[in-house]
């Protein structure tokens, strides 16, 4: 592999876009094929449908062995909400090699003691996406865990505008009822809004914190892994 | 520390770049049970220094051997690993399963 070749592929990861390392197995020739460049090349049809799965793999081409290598950015779980249940979620979230932020604008939740070692911001969501956290984007879950509209819709929101692989938000049926109400009178699709996970996690009968944060983080996996899902990581 | 895939790349580019001689190895396929996920990297320098895994430990003393032989003669190589192969009972996979890694020096 050329230096230049593995610069490049570092490049396009640090910003968080997906690319595919296309490599000749007979003799070694190898090319970085960027998602926007997809469409116009040669193996389109091929690397468009490895880019969906997020799978790489052997491919033959014109009687030839040649390995994709499919690099999609890092996914990012950001949790709004500096509660009981987050404090279970993030270290779990991080031992699965997401990169986790969690954003309450309420000092009194979002202290270092309740949350070492962690990305902490204590901004509104408005202020904090696009700033202090990077901007949502496809490859990011976003978990509303406040309870609170106030501090949950914009977030979910702006989830939903991103188009977020996976959107969560903590409630009841009921509260979950009246916040559709609100997203729909804000403009949203049903369809938009159908792809909010609430009451958020896999239903396993979670009661303690930790219990609810292992069925957030298995429905998060379940939207990143499986493309059924309609939405990938 | 557990390193993961994004590690390894990083850390490839920054050894080559201090000049080190590194070699990458990447998983290309898998049969039966294999420990470790087609695309799966390990990083290895001519000293034999290495980050992340092509398996679970069976095989990456052979990988980190074949790493330092691409560093030595620049040319990147197909090797295969498995309970059929003639070094099974050296560095076959215990679990079973059977691996091909794309081995290849960075420079």
């Amino acid at each position: 592999m050329q230096l230049d070749v593995l610069t490049l592929l570092n490049a396009e990861r640090a910003a968080r876009r997906a690319a595919i390392l296309v490599t000749d197995l007979d003799g070694g020739a190898q090319r970085v094929v960027r998602e926007a460049e997809i469409p116009a090349d040669p193996l389109a049809a091929l690397l468009a449908k490895r880019l969906a799965s997020g799978k790489g793999g052997l491919v033959e081409v014109e009687g030839r062995e040649v390995f994709l290598t499919v690099q999609a950015p890092p996914v990012r779980l950001v949790i709004i909400g500096a509660v009981h249940i987050s404090q279970a979620l993030y270290p779990m979230a991080m031992a699965l090699d997401l990169a986790v932020a969690v954003i309450d604008p309420r000092t009194a939740f979002a202290t270092p003691e309740r949350f070492p070692g962690i990305e902490l911001v204590t901004l509104w969501p408005d202020e904090a996406l696009g700033g202090a956290v990077p901007a949502l984007d496809r490859y990011c879950a976003v978990a509303a865990l406040t309870h609170d509209p106030k501090i949950d819709d914009p977030a979910l929101m702006a989830a939903l505008r991103a188009e977020c692989f996976y959107v969560g938000a903590l409630g009841s049926r009921k509260t979950h009822a009246a916040r559709v109400g609100r997203l729909e009178r804000a403009g949203f699709p049903p369809d938009a809004i159908a792809r909010i996970a609430a009451p958020i996690g896999l239903d396993i009968g979670a009661v303690s914190p930790a219990e609810i944060a292992v069925s957030i983080l298995a429905q998060v996996v379940a939207a990143q892994r499986t493309p059924r899902a309609g939405a990938r990581a | 520390m557990l390193s993961t895939e994004n590690d390894i790349l990083s850390a490839a580019e920054a050894w080559c770049r201090a000049g080190r001689g590194v070699a990458l190895a990447t998983v290309i396929e898998t049969w039966g049970s294999a420990p470790r996920p087609v695309g799966s990297h390990l990083v290895v320098d001519s000293e034999g220094n290495f980050l992340g895994s092509v398996s679970g430990g069976c095989v990456e003393g052979a990988v980190i051997t074949e790493g330092m032989d691409a560093i030595a003669d620049g040319r990147p190589r197909v090797v295969a690993f498995g309970v059929a192969d003639e070094t099974a009972w050296r560095v076959g996979l215990s679990c079973g399963g059977r691996i091909r890694v794309y081995v290849e020096p960075v420079a």
